[in-house]
């Protein structure tokens, strides 16, 4: 035991990478732990990522990042065994590609962020699991790897959503499957310029996919499809609680999704060469664990830091936010000496003054609100069965389309019913 | 296409020892053996009986640790540098 860091952050994602960089530039002596081979080895996502935090912390990334399309066109699904009605967004650009998404691969994305980390003068060390943290009176101070110690003024928890060391230093005291989404993919390889023929996108411009109804049959959650340079990724999120309990498999579920028309012309002649699994934290503020006590910081999945409205699905940028906030409360700290839960207080400051805990807190009634089955299960097919009544012609004489659509909601939903969920509808998206 | 076909796909660093560990006792005990459905990797699988468990294709999610009833598992990641290495992610 020689060396004494001023923070160790734990987890090489874009929480841990963000604040890593953030400290080494300002000068602090930051050792980065990954359990993976290399940052990105154990990470996945849909995926697009958004821009404003990725620009503040590299402002070239453009140039640099490994990304693989800019979101240029983004659907909105409702899907029912009998067909699909499909809300079609594509701004008309003029000039760079929009900041509003950039579609990555995570095993290429969070290898470059930790070059970065790297570069700004952080040691990164991979294929290692952090396995304890090091307490003294009840403050962090430092962790614990096999039966080597490393100790620093402060430890940063950017460990991902199973917050095994959070839960250890008694942040959080377990998740129940009803706050946790189980997201499981598969990457199909396609020349590129099939996917650019069949999405309807040139160049880097890419596309991005939801969609919402029969496939995940009655359990919260949805589709989507994302396309990369030279693939799609394709994959199902269900809330883990729901599928379980329904009996269940989201691997039976991808299956299924793909072969929905909607899905199966876009991926044809596709070649499978990934598939994989990962929890999203979809609890929101009633399943964040305690953020912050002496000597020690949570932050992204860690600290559920995601949000997920049905149109808004946002994580890596909450994750990056977060990291940035935690650096720079620790770097105040230092300044001052000062790594006790008082002083740390200013990272829960920092995140109410940015979007982080703001967006938490303006979403809150979100993830009770996502329960509401009848989002999956009919909705879609009132909004399909609506329109298939007004578009038909059947040789009789027509009825006007505000009629059709009040006889299909009345029989399938009851006036009553809509209007309430409408009501609690507006303070979900 | 089965998840054995997929998880065949994926590569990974082998750990010779299972991060994972299953308390038969425990589990002979549950009837609603969430993990069968749970596992995305289909790491557990419903036998006449009993359920059995292998690591090997695990996607290192940690879904069963939060659907198991019964407390019976011990869980952990693979050591450092083990496990699924995502090409993609």
């Amino acid at each position: 035991m020689t060396e004494k860091f001023d923070a160790i952050v734990v987890g090489g994602g874009p929480a841990g990478c963000a604040s890593a960089c953030v400290m080494a530039k300002s000068g602090l002596n930051v050792l980065l732990f990954e359990r993976g081979q290399y940052a990105g080895a154990k990470n996945m996502w849909g995926g697009a990522f958004f821009g404003p935090q990725l620009k503040e912390l590299f402002p070239n990334f453009r140039e640099e990042a490994p990304v693989e399309r800019f979101v240029t066109r983004h659907t909105f699904s409702f899907l029912t065994k009998k067909g699909s009605t499909t809300l079609d967004f594509k701004p008309a650009f003029s000039g760079p590609p929009s900041d509003n998404g950039f579609i990555v691969m995570r095993a290429k994305f969070d290898k470059w962020l930790a070059k970065k980390v790297e570069q700004a003068g952080a040691i990164v060390v991979t294929s290692m699991l952090v396995d304890d943290l090091l307490l003294d009176g009840g403050r962090v101070t430092g962790v614990r790897i096999g039966k080597e110690e490393f100790s620093s003024d402060a430890v940063i928890l950017a460990e991902g959503v199973n917050g095994i060391l959070a839960q250890k230093a008694g942040l959080c005291s377990g998740v129940s499957a009803d706050n946790m989404k189980q997201g499981v993919k598969e990457v199909i390889a396609l020349p590129k310029q099939t996917i650019e023929d069949r999405f309807n996108v040139n160049g880097s411009e890419g596309a991005a996919m939801e969609f919402v109804g029969s496939c995940t049959r009655g359990v919260p959650g949805g589709g989507f499809l994302y396309t990369n340079k030279e693939s799609l990724s394709v994959g199902i999120v269900v809330e883990l609680g729901a599928l379980v309990k329904n009996r269940l498999k989201a691997s039976d579920l991808l299956e299924e999704f793909k072969e929905y028309p909607d899905v199966a012309r876009l991926i044809r002649g596709g070649k499978t060469v990934e598939y994989s699994a990962h929890l999203i934290p979809t609890g929101g503020l009633k399943m964040m664990p305690k953020l912050f006590s002496a000597g020690v910081l949570v932050a992204g999945d860690a600290a559920a830091l995601v949000l997920g409205t049905g149109l808004i699905l946002e994580g890596a940028n909450f994750a990056m936010a977060s990291g940035v906030a935690a650096a720079e409360t620790v770097i105040t700290a230092k300044k001052k000496n000062d790594f006790s839960e008082t002083a740390l207080r200013d990272y829960e400051r920092l995140l109410r003054e940015g979007f982080v805990l703001r967006d938490m807190h303006t979403f809150k009634e979100t993830p009770r609100l996502l329960k509401n089955t009848r989002i999956y299960d009919l909705y879609p097919e009132v909004v399909f069965e609506v329109l298939e009544n007004i578009l038909e012609n059947d040789g009789k004489p027509r009825t006007k389309a505000y009629k059709i659509a009040g006889k299909v909601i009345k029989t399938r939903v009851g006036f009553a019913r809509l209007l309430s969920d409408l009501w609690a509808m507006r303070k979900m998206t | 296409m089965k998840v054995e076909e997929k998880l065949a796909l994926n590569k990974y660093a082998p750990a010779t020892q299972a991060h994972i560990t299953v308390n038969k006792g425990l589990c002979a005990d549950c009837d609603l053996r969430p993990c069968v459905y749970g596992c995305p990797a289909d790491c557990f699988i419903l036998k006449e009986d009993h359920v059995s468990f292998s690591y090997e294709g695990c996607l290192e999610c940690g879904s069963c640790r939060i659907i198991c009833p019964k407390g019976a598992l011990q869980w952990a990641y693979p050591q450092g540098g083990f496990g699924i290495c995502l090409q993609y992610g």
